[in-house]
């Protein structure tokens, strides 16, 4: 399916253009490719494509950059993304347990999705939160100094909110 | 955050009630006061008080930042840019995200302070794609600046111009090396280019550019407001005031703590920090982000400061202590790390790509009980190999702490070959 901006995303675009010198057009890539994520909740060979055309660049060139991140996603996820750190200070402060729980309570591992897209789960290297570790990033929301208690708790409360079409971000 | 600070209060003011993203506040505390007075500033004294401070870059290489600025180009008719470095990312570091979501002015403040010292009329801020509400509330304070008169053409009647933008990193922890960063900046794949040349003559867009981390620019208005001998005392001889020290892992009050440079690890575990969780015999320290050589118990009575920490072997780094304790396994632990630095490998040096899996592969052996008695040796040589062959400090920053258990914790991968692999730990 061609893609194509919202009217949105077309103004939001236009903003990140006026950030670089107008030569340099291609560093506007990553920030044009977190609008197409946001508005289609992934990234489309379509998508990029489009993003090709608007910066005056090789789509190979977009998909070498898309390819190298990993908060560029290339497949949908679940409403909720469970990204689990499970780094050295994470680790230390029991983030293995908080895995268990995912499995248990959602079915699934690091990797899946849960059959009716709600939950989605990844390990995820170090957040910058050691501090107050272990730490879970729900879709953009930093969810710290977890304990089993608290996350069984945040995870029912997932469980049963209600959610309209799947989203991405 | 923990808040308590046995040191000075002047980069950590986080728990006195006040909320510093917001302008007023923050120009209530004093914020911008003598801004105009600064731009018309000899650029020259300017960045001689950042020399005498003895403000090392705090982004985990020490290098002092005052010289690093004196490095571009006397005259060149191209741009220069400032690039401040918030793509913080090394395991154990939770410093800059403090300025980010709680401080951002003092950092906007450094960054026009710094720019004009550099002569720069544009500044990137390059933010790691994971702090989503981090970069909401810098696009929120730069627009406040806008709003302001603060930034944007002559600034304050000075006559000076700046533009800051904000650019989001998109989880690759590779970036935060200054040269993927700029390569990332570009909307390329972040992989670290040759040095030389270095940034301060080729950097973004081919053009003369200054690559500093956040806490190293948010102490810049701290140092003008209290002149940069005053801020070099607080410190020891060669390493300048105070910094944010993290610490996380098995200890009973983690988080963050300014202190001065210098001050006592052993103090900083036991007291500042409350001594170990459930007072387990401490086992390790990371002194300083997962890349520095571990130090054993005997060790830790020292001074946290860039070149007290090289005496023993180890390295500062960010100042991100991870403490660990008794019963956890240092095979778990190095199991985690090594997996990061594969994880994180760009791809581009052979030794790295290659080397670094195999570490990982190496030590997940041992844990999985698939190791054999030659592996112990194995799997240094491999780290020894990857030390010294790659462009950027990625593979030696894989390579160190893996060589530093294997030295001293060497019995414990015996263990391991002798019982057929490890039981789970933490
Ligand atoms: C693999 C790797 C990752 C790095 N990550 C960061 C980082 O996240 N933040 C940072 O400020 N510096 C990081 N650095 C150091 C930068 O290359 C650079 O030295 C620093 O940004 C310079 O700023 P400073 O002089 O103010 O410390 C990293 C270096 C390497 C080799
Ligand atoms: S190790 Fe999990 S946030 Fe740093």
């Amino acid at each position: 399916m061609p893609f194509e901006f919202s009217k949105e995303m077309e103004a939001r675009f236009a903003k990140v253009l006026e950030k670089y010198p107008a030569e340099h057009k291609k560093a506007a890539l990553i920030p044009a490719l977190y609008l197409v994520q946001e508005q289609h909740g992934y990234l489309t060979i379509d998508g990029m494509k489009y993003i090709a055309g608007r910066l005056d660049i090789s789509a190979s060139e977009v998909l070498n950059t898309a390819t190298f991140y990993t908060l560029l996603r290339k497949e949908p996820h679940g409403r909720f993304h469970l990204q689990v750190c499970t780094n050295v200070s994470c680790f230390l402060r029991g983030s293995d347990d908080l895995i268990r729980m995912i499995r248990d309570k959602c079915g699934i591992g690091p990797g899946e999705m849960s059959d009716d897209r709600r939950f989605s789960c990844e390990e995820v290297q170090c957040l910058a939160a050691c501090g107050t570790a272990p730490v879970v990033q729900v879709n953009w929301d930093y969810h710290e100094k977890l304990t089993t208690e608290s996350f069984s708790t945040l995870l029912e409360e997932l469980q049963s909110r209600e959610i309209s079409a799947p989203e991405g971000a | 955050m923990a808040t308590e600070n046995p040191g000075t209060n002047c980069l950590l003011r986080d728990g006195d009630g006040n909320d510093y993203t917001d302008l007023k506040v923050y120009q209530k505390a004093g914020g911008y006061a003598k801004l105009k007075e600064r731009l018309t500033m000899s650029r020259d004294d300017l960045r001689e008080e950042v020399v005498k401070a003895n403000l090392r870059g705090r982004g985990g290489a020490g290098f002092p930042a005052g010289v690093k600025w004196g490095f571009l180009p006397k005259d060149t008719d191209k741009p220069v840019y400032l690039v401040i470095n918030a793509d913080e990312g090394e395991p154990g570091t939770f410093k800059d995200r403090y300025f980010l979501q709680k401080d951002p002015h003092r950092l906007l403040e450094g960054c026009i302070l710094s720019s004009y010292a550099i002569r720069s009329n544009a500044c990137y801020i390059y933010t790691r794609g994971e702090f989503y509400d981090e970069i909401q509330t810098i696009d929120k304070a730069i627009a406040d600046l806008y709003e302001a008169g603060l930034l944007g053409k002559n600034i304050l009647g000075t006559g000076y111009d700046l533009d800051i933008y904000q650019h989001p990193g998109a989880g690759a922890y590779i970036c935060g090396e200054e040269t993927a960063l700029l390569e990332s900046l570009e909307g390329k794949a972040g992989q670290p280019r040759m040095k030389p040349p270095f940034p301060a003559i080729v950097g973004l867009f081919g053009c003369p550019t200054i690559v500093n981390n956040v806490e190293t620019i948010a102490a810049v208005p701290v140092i003008l407001d209290m002149g940069g001998d005053n801020f070099a005392a607080l410190g020891t001889e060669r390493n300048g005031g105070t910094k944010l020290f993290g610490i996380s892992g098995h200890v009973k009050k983690p988080g963050l703590y300014e202190l001065p440079m210098g001050f006592n690890m052993k103090k900083f575990i036991y007291e500042v920090a409350g001594g170990t969780l459930d007072d387990r015999p401490l086992k390790a320290v990371i002194p300083g982000g997962s890349s520095c050589p571990m130090l054993t118990p005997d060790e830790i009575d020292i001074a946290m400061d860039f070149d007290s920490l090289k005496t023993v072997g180890s390295m500062l780094g960010t100042g991100g202590a991870i403490v660990i304790c008794e019963p956890t396994s240092m095979i778990d632990v190095i199991l985690r790390i090594s997996r990061f630095y594969s994880h994180e490998s760009c791809g581009q040096c052979t030794p790295c790509r290659e080397g670094t899996g195999w570490l990982y592969r190496l030590i997940k052996g041992f844990k999985d009980g698939t190791a054999r008695p030659g592996d112990i040796d194995t799997l240094y040589n491999a780290a020894e190999h990857i030390d010294g062959h790659t462009i950027c400090a990625l593979g030696p920053a894989a390579a160190w702490p893996v060589q530093s258990v294997v030295r001293k914790f060497r019995h414990e991968f015996e263990a391991a070959i002798q019982n057929g692999g490890l039981a789970e730990t933490a």
